[in-house]
This record gives C-alpha cells, structure tokens and sequence, in this order.
C-alpha cells in the first residue's frame, strides 16, 4: 500500500491525484494527502507516475507498514520501479528492453 | 481543426451536474474502452469515454501489462494458434471468431508500433510484437484517445444506463469523484468496457474490477455467456499484490516442512497448490530459472521483483509463502454475451468489449490469460466502436427522446433499511474465495452459496438508496453480488468438468454438454442451454 508522500521533494504537481485508478489522494493547498489508504490495491502506478519520485508504495497489499524514509533515500528505493522501466531521463533506452517474447512458451 | 467538430457537446445541465450530447459513450478506459473510442470516433462519431479510475492507469493491463495474441498471418503459425488450446478450452472456441481476432489484433498491434510503441527488437532484427509493458501500452493509449477527439471523463464511474421508450440504451450517468458532481451523457450507442469482476482480491490492478458493467447492462435486459467460467485464480507472494503466474513457471513448491508439494506446478498443477492451501502454508523458490533467464524476467517484467526487493527476499534462491488471488472474470471468460460480429448485446445500442464481454469464441471455458485477453480488447474493442458508431448513425437523434434510469439497486428508495457496502463486498467475498466453493465445485456447496447470495440479494434488493458517498461502493458491491449469483447457477447448470470449470462431482468432460450456458436476471437468475456454433453450422447445413 502507499505508505509515504516525501514532503521534502514534492512539488505539489497533484499527479499521483489525478493518476491514481483507486482515487487514494486528496489534493489540498500543498502537498497532497493520502486520504483512503485502504482503498490502495498495491499497482505501483503513483510511484511510476511521480516526477520526483517522491513515493514509496509498500509491496505489502493487506497490511500498512511503518516505512523509515531516511532510509528509502538512503538506499535508493524511491523511483526504483521508473528507473526499472525507463520513464527517467537516465534509463530512457531501457523502454524496448522487454524480453519477454524469450520466455513465453516455457 | 476538424476533430473539433466532432467532438461531444457539452450541454447545460442542473447544478451539481454535467451533461454531454454524444454519438457513442465508451464506459471503461482500459485497452478495449479506448480501443472502442479511437475506433468509434475514426467513423466520425462524437465520443465520450467514461473512466472510473484514469484512463491510462486503471484496469489489470495498465499495472500488470501483458502478452499478446499476436501471430504472423502465415497459415501454419495461425493454424497452430487456433488448434493448440482448443482442448484446453473444452472445444468451446470458435474458429471464425478466432481468424477474425488473429486477423484485426495483427493490424492494431502493428498500428501501435506506428504510434511509436517500443517494442523491443529480437537479436535478427525482428521486431516483437506479442507483449506489451502495461503502463507504456496504456499511456500512448490515453494520447491517441485524446488525439481522436475523444472527451474523456476520468474519476467518473457510470452508475446506470439510460433507455428510451422502446427500451434501447440512449446514455448512462454516474458521478465525477473529483468535481464532487454527477455525469449524464445522452448517446445513440453505448459500449460496456468495464472489464471483468475480481471482487476486490487485490490481484494486480485489478480492484476498479468490480462488475459494474455487468450489473448495469443487465438491468437493461442484457444477457451473460459462460459465466461459470469464471474461477482462475494467480500466484502470488502471500502478502503481496503482484499477479504474475508464467515466472512461477520456473519454481518449486514446498510445505512448510521443506518437502515438495506433489503435482504442484504453475501451468497444468495450480490445483495442487490450491488443496495444499487449505492444509496449510506453501512456499515458492524460482530455483528453477538459470542466469539467463533470471536477466530476461528482470528486464521483462520489473514490477514482479518489487515485492521481493522491498523485501530482501531473492525470489531465485530464497523461498517465500505464496498464496492464491482470485481472477473471477478478469481471466475467466464469461461475460456480456455477445450476438454479432458487432460484438452487439441482447439489447438495441448496448454493445460490450474486453474483458465484460464473454471470451469464449476465442478461448472456450479456458483463460485466455493475459494474451488471448489482450488480442480480444484490441479486436472486440474495434468491433464494439465501429459497430456502435454505425448503429448510431441510423439511430434517431439523442436529444428529445424521453430517456429514463434503468439502475435498481442502491438507487431506488424502498425501505427503512440501510445499504452497508463493505459488509455486503465481504459477505460475496466469502462465497466467492474460498477454494472449496469456487476453484472445487461441487452441487451441494453451490447451492448453499447461492442460497446465501440470493438471500443477501433480497435483503439488499430492500434497502434504501444509497448516499452521496457511499453510492459508488454500493453499486460496487451489488455488482460483485449479482456476479456471483450468474457464476454459481451457470456453474450448476454445467454439470460436467470443461476448460476451468471442475466439479468434484462430474469430474469428467461430457460431449453432450458441448455447448453453451447463457444466464441473466436480478431477482431471479435465471440459466439456458445454447448450442456450439459448430452445431448451428451443420443445422444450417442440413
């Protein structure tokens, strides 16, 4: 579930508002909220959305979790996934890496 | 610009609402809603697509991506492709059917590539074109939607159709989550693209899933197809949300003492895992996957090691609880029942694409899993936009007709009673998970459930309507019950085992029992027998 909106480096651009198909967040003055955690269905998809990656969905789907965000930053856990698919400017050319028709038929 | 004058007109409308004047509605923005829009508006029709998420981000293909049903149109390979799941599929599939979407998924997906989709390249130089990375898919999806003219209603879940006189379907409305209002649009045609039912189970993307469509489409008289088919259920981490059964194809799986569970495999052996589930945990270790392969899964499909690497777990050499999610009609293959080559309902102006619209001609009582799934959007959602841009054409206009709301549940004032929408999702939850009931069927079990959700559907079929806030759950959850109801008295009246469909108490597949089982009706459900198509054929024939 969506554990953390980094209040450090979001900008307020109310993306992960308008992108989120369970409607979690509330836009407000600053930065948003997540205002029906447990509406979460764990698809990552704000995370990937996120500019600035600044949030950390917990893969634990049922339960909230306790993250420590020093830590997320610290290991580089925050845009891991949109760095995985290349939406960040560094890892671009990892868009059409999908390999997937060699595992198909196993 | 020319697609200005197409586009849908916004229309006054009372306060705390917004009402469009349109051609086609599109309800659903996964890949057969936009599939539909793009297709609809390509025939000059004024198009509004209704999401009730983002489109572009809601639905099981935008977070989960997917394979696709893509085959060069040489004889042999589609020869091979219609042939080699026809067993699986109980030989419920229709071979016209299946050309037809060979056909249309080969020009859309190639489309796609003209779009400016990455696929990737082979080591030849071959361009591969039979798997789609979700997000990328459906965020080009939502440009080309928009480029098509298209309005596009995002957090705006439809509620109820809207039917004229003679009882076609002329518009639907729902609310706008974000405006804190209501939508109507009053169209000549309307595609049902909702997708399936997973009852909320948290398989991967897929809670927006809930079967509205079905509900709606039924309380204007549509009919459902094969809806016992509806009982695929994907592997995952115990505690986590990520749905993706073919790497499990490389694992090994143990009881808790470390021991191997017999017969216990991804393809061909998920029953296994499912009775070892109700004994007890079971654990999974992808020991099976060498060097290369563990770097093709890596690249291929990143959001499967999220889970694991927010975790510390090595998927590869550490071994993980699993568990079992139920797909219900998401990778099940029942749904709208579909009467033409339109992918027109049983009732004039509604038509149905995706996953709300059975499956069966292309992959019988068998999942079509991701690719067969994703080949059908692309093709039923053509067919549906087309179909439905062109009955529009020869409609009578949209405006000046009498239209009324054919929604029921939670929408009607009746009683004292109130509406308690989580209750009422786990009370259908509890019927519709365990594996004993749902995976292992068998009459006895089966009825008692359906006495259980028939009696949960009279009470609810009493209560008040719901409130501003609660509505959308509420239909939500009628939608999940009235489901469940269509699944289980098609899973009666199938009394054999065929594709997914398993009764401990007809274990074996009855060639008499080839054909197939239509079902429909609110308060009281109802079942029939069709035939094969094949059958019609040799009549026809005669």
């Amino acid at each position: 579930m969506i554990e953390v909106i980094d209040a450090q480096r979001c900008t307020s651009c109310d993306i992960c508002v308008n992108i989120c198909p369970t409607n979690v967040f509330d836009k407000t003055h600053g930065i948003p909220v997540i205002a029906r955690q447990a509406d979460c269905q764990t698809c990552f998809l704000c995370e990937l959305y996120c500019p600035e990656d600044a949030l950390f969905v917990s893969p634990f789907a049922d339960i909230p979790q306790n993250v420590d965000l020093e830590a997320l930053r610290q290991n580089a856990l925050l845009g891991s996934y949109r760095r995985a698919v290349g939406w960040t400017e560094e890892t671009k050319d990892r868009r059409d890496i999908d390999r997937s028709y060699l595992l198909f038929g196993h | 610009m020319t697609v200005q004058s197409t586009r849908a007109e916004r229309v006054s409308a009372p306060a705390g609402s917004v009402e469009f004047d349109a051609d086609v509605l599109i309800v659903g923005g996964g890949p057969a809603g936009t599939w539909a829009a793009i297709s609809a508006a390509e025939r000059g029709a004024r198009v509004v697509l209704a999401d009730k998420g983002f489109c572009g981000t809601s639905g099981a293909t935008a977070a989960a991506g997917t394979g696709v049903w893509y085959v060069d149109p040489e004889p042999a390979l589609r020869e091979a492709a219609m042939a080699n799941r026809e067993k699986l599929g109980g030989h419920l599939q229709d071979r016209r059917w299946m050309a037809r979407v060979l056909d249309r998924t080969y020009e859309q997906s190639n489309r796609l590539a003209d779009w400016g989709y990455p696929y990737p390249v082979d080591d030849n130089g071959k361009s591969q074109r039979n798997s789609l990375q979700g997000p990328e898919y459906m965020r080009l999806m939502r440009k080309r939607t928009k480029q098509a003219g298209v309005t596009i209603l995002d957090h705006s879940p439809a509620l109820e159709l809207l039917v004229d006189e003679k009882g076609a379907v002329a518009g639907a409305s729902g609310l706008r989550r974000h405006k804190h209002d209501r939508w109507t649009v009053r169209a000549r045609a309307v595609v049902i693209a909702t997708g399936g039912c997973a009852f909320l189970s948290k398989t991967l993307g897929s809670n927006v899933l809930t079967g509205d469509g079905y509900l709606m489409a039924a309380e204007a008289g549509a009919e459902f197809s094969s809806m016992e088919f509806s009982n695929p259920y994907a592997i995952s981490a115990a505690f986590g949300s990520v749905t993706k059964t073919l790497f499990y194809g490389w694992a090994t799986f143990t009881y808790e003492d470390g021991s191997v569970v017999p017969g216990a495999a991804s393809k061909g052996g998920r029953s296994a895992i499912a009775r070892a589930l109700t004994q007890g945990p079971v654990y999974a270790r992808l020991d099976k996957a060498d060097g290369d392969v563990q770097r093709q899964m890596r690249v291929s499909q990143p959001n499967f090691f999220l889970p694991f690497d927010r975790t510390g777990i090595d998927p590869f050499a550490d071994r993980f609880p699993v568990t079992l999610r139920l797909e219900g009609t998401v990778r099940g293959t029942g749904g709208l029942r579909i009467v033409d080559d339109s992918c027109a309902t049983t009732v004039a102006g509604l038509y149905a694409a995706g996953d709300a619209a059975t499956r069966e001609l292309i992959c019988g009582g068998f999942t079509g899993g991701g690719s067969h799934n994703a080949a059908w959007a692309m093709s039923s959602g053509t067919f549906a936009g087309r179909g439905a841009a062109d009955y529009a054409r020869h409609a009578g206009p949209a405006r000046g007709r009498r239209l009324s709301s054919a929604g029921t549940l939670a929408l009607r004032q009746r009683a004292e009673r109130s509406f308690k929408p989580a209750e009422l999702a786990k009370a259908v939850q509890d019927e519709v998970f365990p594996y004993e009931l749902n995976y292992f069927r068998e009459a006895g079990r089966l009825g008692g459930s359906l006495e259980r959700l028939d009696a949960l559907w009279s009470e609810v079929a009493q209560a008040d309507a719901a409130g501003a806030d609660d509505v959308f759950r509420a239909r939500e959850s009628a939608s999940m019950l009235a489901t469940a109801r269509w699944m289980y008295r098609s899973g009666l009246a199938r009394q054999e085992s065929r594709g997914m469909h398993r009764r401990d108490d007809f274990p074996d597949q009855d060639n008499r029992q080839r054909h197939y089982i239509t079902s429909g009706g609110l308060d009281e459900v109802w079942t029939s027998v069709r035939p094969h198509a094949e059958a019609v054929y040799a009549e026809a024939a005669e």
